[in-house]
């Protein structure tokens, strides 16, 4: 055991900052490039909530509005809600599974990769996809739907948004540790679409079932859409705090449940 | 600190003939399946060792206990002296592995510089390009090559950051007899360079062709090792076939002769030396036809050896 914390030191001594941080910087470049070049994952991480956005927000109820807020403006917070929350789950649950099934995480391990770079790449890639796809809603919405929004409140929507990747992105972990290769995908649309439905991030929330919206209560996408409505002057008006609470602890929560996976996976090789 | 860690790692401290990697009475169980029974067996510094077996006798586990991705039930792995599992060990060692899938959409040489980038001194992309016949190919995404040409890649990454040790599992297979022998070609050019090659491989010619020292391993446990020619002497030297009419009893009567048995309408004899034994025969039985004198190959030194170990582990075939 005193070896294995003298080895590690040593590789701390070994490679220099700057060494490791390429090494991270590379993962990361490459785990877009790869997701990016994936019509699968492009086109369901896209294409999806643009859509969904151009006929409801944009061709048939863009002059409505709800609750003071107007459609177009309302829609960019929960189908961007939407898009963040496929983006980092397709983002981090399917590939590692695959990689995990199929061998290729062991190829990485073998290898003097960073155990961490690994991680962290897919996190980034789903906070990226994140990004571009709550920007692609805003410009649509400010060029076609007469969306006007301070600068300052874009950019607090766009952070916001993009920081709500990070619960996804740890379930995503979460699920790619328990799900095979094959099983990955459909087990995350299992999870992703009635928990958006339940959430309002389809219908707004005012209009769905009281038993349903009590179920949201429980939901981190409910969470996070409440935040970006807040945001557009939208939503339920709740505590902002307890908003970020839940969903740092759903995160938590989802960071042990993929940190028992890996040990399994560890001990399965192990044992 | 540094400077010392520094200074192993320009001049490796193991010198030629050492123990680079070992495994010592090492036992693994995949729930009941005992994947190695007792191993014993080790890799010197600057030759190229095949350890040689069927499907299923336990080379993979060797390899990945030696990789350090998993621990071993019983007995002890070292690689470089320390822990496998040691990052520092990981720098020096390249490794290839059968994989069911890589990510499709990267291209050959994005491959390459992602894993180059792990290592303290890469080769160059060029270098690795070469030496992996992967020349024109670097800007193929993974998804567009053959199968040949994506072992090759693998390849590539074993061999990109320059490591000490390689340990390649099955690196031929699936690949046609041209793309094998240049495969061949470069894992000959990783020794002659100085480096340390462990190669596991079901293919008898492979490990006959390149290996300085073979070990062969059935069900879990190492039962033979030294060179291929060693490993052909233990059997006998020439395998003689004929069709005769002189019964089996009076055939192993015959000086030299090591085993016979019959062959459908011939008979098999082994014998160390061919030359005596055909004279006695076409002494004995002047009617003989159908002579055949082939040199025992490595597979039937191979099939012999573990003919006989069969005996007490064979049960459950």
């Amino acid at each position: 055991m005193s070896t294995m914390t003298a080895a590690l030191s040593d590789t701390r001594i070994e490679r220099s900052p700057g060494h490791t941080a390429r090494i991270y910087l590379k993962e990361a470049k490459y785990e877009f490039l790869k997701n990016l070049r994936l019509r699968m994952y492009t086109a369901s991480v896209l294409s999806f909530p643009l859509m969904f956005y151009v006929l409801f927000g944009l061709v048939l109820n863009s002059k409505e509005a709800i609750g003071g807020t107007g459609v177009p403006t309302y829609l960019i917070a929960t189908y961007g809600t939407f898009g963040v929350m496929g983006a980092s789950l397709f983002g981090t649950a399917a590939g590692l599974a695959a990689d995990r099934g199929l061998g290729w995480l062991q190829v990485k391990r073998a290898s003097p990769m960073p155990p961490f770079a690994y991680f962290i790449a897919k996190v980034v890639m789903s906070m990226i996809f994140s990004a571009i796809v709550v920007l692609a809603l805003m410009v649509l919405g400010i060029s076609f739907g007469g969306v006007r929004m301070p600068l300052a409140d874009l950019t607090k929507l766009l952070g916001t948004l993009v920081a709500g990747s990070l619960p996804f992105s740890a379930m995503g972990l979460a699920v790619g540790y328990f799900a095979g290769p094959t099983s990955a995908p459909p087990t995350i649309n299992l999870i992703y679409l009635p928990m958006s439905f339940c959430s309002g991030l389809w219908v707004p929330f005012m209009f769905l079932p009281k038993f349903v919206r009590q179920i949201a209560l429980v939901l981190p996408p409910y969470h996070l859409s409440q935040l970006a409505l807040g945001i557009v002057g939208a939503g339920r008006h709740e505590s902002a705090a307890t908003h970020w609470e839940v969903l740092f602890a759903f995160t938590l929560i989802c960071l042990g449940i993929a940190r028992i996976g890996f040990q399994r996976d560890q001990e399965k090789m192990y044992g | 600190m540094s400077a010392t860690i520094e200074q192993t790692r320009e001049t490796p401290s193991i010198e030629t003939g050492g123990i680079v990697a070992s495994l010592e009475g090492v036992s693994k169980n995949y729930g009941p399946v005992r994947a190695l029974r007792a191993v014993d067996f080790n890799v010197r510094a600057g030759e190229l060792v095949a350890l040689l077996g069927p499907n299923g006798a336990g080379k993979t586990t060797a390899v990945k206990l030696l990789l350090g991705l998993m621990p071993p039930h019983a007995g002890r792995v070292r690689v470089f002296g320390g822990d496998p599992t040691n990052p520092e060990n990981r720098k020096r060692t390249g490794a290839m592995l059968q994989v069911g899938r890589v990510p499709e959409t990267l291209r050959v040489r994005e491959h390459i510089d992602l894993f180059s980038s792990y290592y303290q001194k890469p080769m160059p992309l060029g270098e690795v390009l070469a030496a992996a016949g992967l020349e024109k190919l670097g800007d193929r995404k993974f998804a567009d090559l053959s199968g040949g040409q994506r072992q090759r890649v693998l390849f590539a990454l074993a061999i990109c950051g320059d490591p000490d040790v390689l340990f390649l599992d099955e690196p031929t297979v699936g690949l046609d007899v041209e793309a094998r022998r240049l495969l061949w070609d470069e894992i000959r050019k990783l020794v002659g360079r100085g480096k340390t090659v462990l190669l596991t491989t079901h293919y008898l010619q492979e490990a006959d062709t390149l290996a300085d020292r073979v070990a062969v391993i059935n069900q879990g446990a190492i039962i033979a090792q030294s060179t291929p020619a060693e490993i052909k002497a233990k059997t006998s030297g020439k395998r003689i076939r004929c069709i005769t009419a002189l019964d089996l009893n009076s055939l192993r009567e015959i000086h030299g002769v090591t085993e016979v048995k019959e062959d459908r309408e011939a008979v098999e004899i082994h014998a160390r030396e061919a030359e005596p034994v055909v004279r006695a025969l076409l002494a004995r039985d002047p009617l003989l036809a159908g002579l055949e004198i082939t040199s025992a190959g490595l597979e039937e030194a191979f099939l012999a050896l573990t003919r006989d170990t069969g005996q007490n582990g064979n049960q459950q075939n």
